[in-house]
């Protein structure tokens, strides 16, 4: 359109033209762009999903040196009640033993050590480790050797990093929400 | 002329006919349209009556879900007419849920969850079929949607029980009904005195309140986004409307170039 | 004037025409067009192709016709993200819509009234090719290809109406995929074969899904077709009469792009108003009863936009008989280029075709009423009189029409139309 480089030059009315047919034409794109938002929102997770995005177990009858798994967001979760020498063995590692470095402390909750929640996925290639194996007497994940300390901490083998902590809250003595 | 006369005269006997299917004059099949109420979630500006939603719920629970279900509905849901958190986390748990298999490889039932889907009273439609001489009380969680007019509808079914008038021959086991096509319904009347049951928030639980609760309830049941949905259209009207104008103006500036 | 009559005359005087535009092309257009005349092609289109300077805002319904498809497709797409095309599933899945899926609610609706939407247009479209005689030479492809979309539109409707798998869906399904073993001989296993089983089930629900999602991408390629046709012969305007230069001619950009902006915002308005305020008016409850093969709802009713032909359907005694007269009603409006011979194109300068014309609309929209009614009564004589006015009208009327009556003095030129007109 020729008269963009001669705005100058035109008649009042014109630049009036011009002004109303450009609000028309970026209001018409801001509806538009804010009548596509619902769609992209769809495909964020639906209210039934978002539902079960938290769950609360019940953790009373899981015995001391007992785990309990549960389904969570699709993936597994191990819950384990921890004896004291498995809780020793956790923070008696030093730095120099671990390939992902973090202490057990960082790991449970204040004044619930023996409490132990991870996602049992492992953090190599994504197979489901299995409890109270290995040498570190974890876990140890037969799909490709990674071994898993009692803390859930990898200890040998090619898995980068320990397993992964969810967020979780102790409701009460016998209950955690998990997410 | 002629033409349209034989026309004509061919229109009103065909017309006779049309009255066939309404049984005959003293007692008529068909039913009466449905007694027009004044609903707050009417209109462009609609909203629910939470607290009547509430009391509409208490009423589901307590008469109508004997025979209903609400299948569609999960006790979360009940958060959008004004429940609580604890509130709804009591309601669910009060409930009874199959789940499994357990580890056994055996069904098991447990305290339900706000996630849950709402418990029905029975787990198929045979089974309610059988409980019910035949007939299957419909499940609840679309109903004002699934009848035309429907929120005025149920109205007038919870409310319009009457006596058959002499000489309807009334099928065993079936209720004389006005509003109900065919006049004759297998569901006995659900709301039977005032102080029917006891509310929650105390107010005075009388045949015509109840009905009004449950159908307030009803239509939040069967579209719970309603005032979500009025809301936007409020504002994209409006949007529109002024983007209308304005376009057409632009429209009329662009044109004055053409000669 | 003769001369219009004359459609490769029409033709000729239609490609002479050029309209001014600057020869804007930096290297980089230049360098894809040369490889690529995209943007080329698109600048002729906007800027060099002629359009007729009087178009009214009838002509609007054809771009509001492509908005209201790509509202469906889109919609659509997000729905099949969610939807699950299996009988025991399919109605809950539609609920988990409604009621789960972020603003699943919107979405659907838009989906189910958009289709309404969508038939409004196109009924609009259709009758200003009617009115102003868009179908006569040198547009016949045109119509044709308009003609197959309709179809095509139809189908795709049919289709997606039995998807939610509600009373009337599956009914619906029942009565019109029956309607073909009404053909001698191989009627009954042309159907068992569309059913893929021996009723209306999950094979044909399935089915159903996959030509559903598949038909509007067709139809977009067949509207493409559409467009070339209008570019070969340019459009038809009010008058009737052809272009023949410059005067008479302006280009889409900015002239149509603005005027179609404030069609697509009016289009809008009404969508929105039922999408927001009244989102089941044009449904019908019963499809909010889940399937039930057992229990056939107390009438059977196709979805507003099908009621016409639904009636001159049921219009007929005979099974066979009502399916060829429902599905000549629309093959009847291919043989309408060579049915209406009048030497004057637009229905504007007829002022006995107006008469006839507008009975022939509100006879349609009574067809409509009728399907909607029970099949008793006086509506089976009314039925029966309204089939007979559609068909005599494009078998007698059409043919007959220029024997009697006195056409109106056309104006000289589109320019000398529109001045008139301003």
């Amino acid at each position: 359109m020729s008269d963009s480089s001669q705005n100058n030059n035109k008649p009042c009315n014109q630049t009036k033209r011009d002004l109303i047919k450009n609000t028309a034409y970026v209001a018409a794109g801001v509806g538009a762009v804010c009548a596509f938002l619902p769609f992209v929102d769809s495909m964020n997770p639906s209210q039934d999903v978002q539902a079960l995005a938290s769950i609360e177990v019940d953790i009373s009858a899981i015995k001391q040196g007992e785990e309990k798994k549960v389904m969570w967001r699709g993936k597994p979760i191990f819950i384990k009640h921890r004896t004291p020498e498995e809780i020793k063995q956790a923070s008696e590692a030093s730095n120099s033993d671990l390939k992902d470095p973090q202490p057990d402390s960082d790991r449970v909750k204040k004044g619930k050590e023996q409490w132990l929640v991870t996602i049992g996925i492992c953090t190599h290639l994504g197979c489901v480790p299995i409890g109270g194996q290995g040498e570190y007497k974890g876990w140890f994940c037969p799909c490709h050797g990674s071994q898993y300390d009692t803390s859930g901490r990898i200890r040998k083998g090619p898995a980068p990093k320990n397993l992964e902590v969810p967020p979780y809250e102790f409701l009460n003595d016998t209950t955690i929400k998990i997410g | 002329m002629r033409l349209l006369s034989f026309l004509f005269l061919l229109l009103v006997f065909n017309f006779n006919f049309a009255l066939a299917s309404s049984g005959n004059a003293t007692n008529p099949t068909s039913a009466l349209h449905p007694k027009q109420q004044k609903w707050q979630f009417d209109g462009i500006f609609g909203k629910f009556d939470k607290a009547s939603a509430q009391r509409g719920y208490q009423v589901y629970k307590e008469v109508c879900s004997a025979c209903h279900g609400l299948k569609l509905l999960s006790y979360r849901n009940l958060a959008t007419i004004g429940f609580s958190e604890p509130e709804i986390k009591q309601i669910a748990s009060e409930y009874l849920i199959t789940d499994g298999p357990n580890d056994d490889g055996e069904m098991f039932e447990r305290a339900g969850l706000p996630s849950d889907k709402m418990a029905g009273p029975y787990p198929n439609e045979q089974a309610a079929r059988s409980a019910n001489g035949g007939a299957y009380p419909p499940d609840l969680s679309l109903i004002v949607k699934a009848r035309h007019d429907g929120a005025n509808y149920v109205y007038s079914l919870l409310t319009g029980y009457q006596q058959a008038p002499d000489g309807f021959e009334l099928a065993s086991g079936k209720n004389y009904h006005p509003y109900f096509e065919g006049r004759q319904i297998s569901m006995p009347p659900p709301l039977v005195e005032d102080g029917q049951l006891e509310y929650k928030d105390g107010t005075y639980a009388t045949k015509e309140q109840m009905a009004i609760d449950v159908v307030n309830f009803l239509q939040f049941a069967a579209e719970p986004e309603t005032e979500h949905r009025k809301k936007m259209g409020v504002r994209t009207m409006l949007f529109l409307l002024i983007l209308f104008v304005l376009l057409l103006i632009a429209k009329k500036a662009v044109w004055r170039n053409v000669k | 004037m003769t001369n219009h009559n004359d459609p490769n005359q029409e033709l000729q005087d239609f490609h002479k025409i050029h309209l001014d535009s600057e020869p804007n092309q930096s290297k980089a257009t230049a360098w894809l067009n040369s490889r690529l005349p995209i943007l080329s092609t698109l600048e002729n289109t906007l800027k060099k192709h002629p359009y007729p300077k009087n178009l009214s805002y009838w002509w609007n319904f054809g771009s509001i016709a492509g908005i209201a498809l790509l509202v469906q497709i889109l919609s659509g797409l997000f729905l099949a993200m969610h939807y699950v095309p299996n009988t025991k599933l399919a109605f809950e899945s539609v609920e988990h819509i409604m009621r789960d899926v972020n603003y699943g609610w919107l979405i659907r609706y838009i989906h189910a009234v958009g289709a309404s939407m969508f038939f409004v247009a196109l009924y609009a479209h259709i009758t200003r090719g009617l009115y102003y005689g868009s179908y006569r030479a040198p547009r016949e492809v045109l119509w044709w290809v308009g003609i197959i979309i309709f179809l095509l539109t139809m189908a795709t409707a049919f289709m997606g109406y039995v998807l939610p798998w509600g009373q009337m869906s599956f009914w619906g399904a029942t009565v019109i995929t029956n309607l073909f073993s009404a053909i001698p001989v191989v009627g009954q296993s042309i159907v068992t074969w569309l059913w893929g089983g021996y009723s209306v089930d999950n094979p044909t629900l399935n089915r159903f899904f996959v030509l559903h999602f598949l038909m509007p991408f067709v139809i977009v390629g067949i509207v493409l077709l559409h467009l070339v046709a209008l570019h070969q012969t340019g459009s038809n305007n009010p008058s009737g009469v052809p272009m023949k230069s410059k005067s008479d001619a302006i280009p889409f950009h900015p002239y149509f792009t603005i005027k179609d902006l404030v069609g697509f915002v009016a289009f809008f308005l009404v969508f929105g108003y039922f999408l927001f305020f009244y989102p089941n008016a044009l449904g019908h409850p019963d499809n909010y009863i889940p399937a039930n093969p057992m229990v056939t709802p107390a009438h059977i009713v196709p979805e507003w936009y099908f009621l016409p032909f639904y009636a001159i359907l049921r219009a007929v005694p005979d099974k066979l008989g009502g399916v060829l007269m429902m599905f000549g009603a629309i093959a009847l409006l291919f043989f309408l280029p060579y049915l209406d011979k009048s030497p004057v194109r637009s229905g504007a300068y007829r002022p006995l075709f107006k008469k006839f014309f507008y009975l022939f609309i509100l006879n349609f929209i009574f067809l409509g009423w009728l399907g909607k009614a029970p099949a008793e009564g006086w509506y089976i004589l009314a039925s029966r009189l309204s089939t007979l006015y559609y068909y005599a009208y494009f078998l007698l009327v059409l043919p007959m029409l220029p024997k009697f009556e006195k056409t109106l003095p056309l104006p000289q030129s589109i320019d000398q139309h529109y001045k008139q007109n301003h």
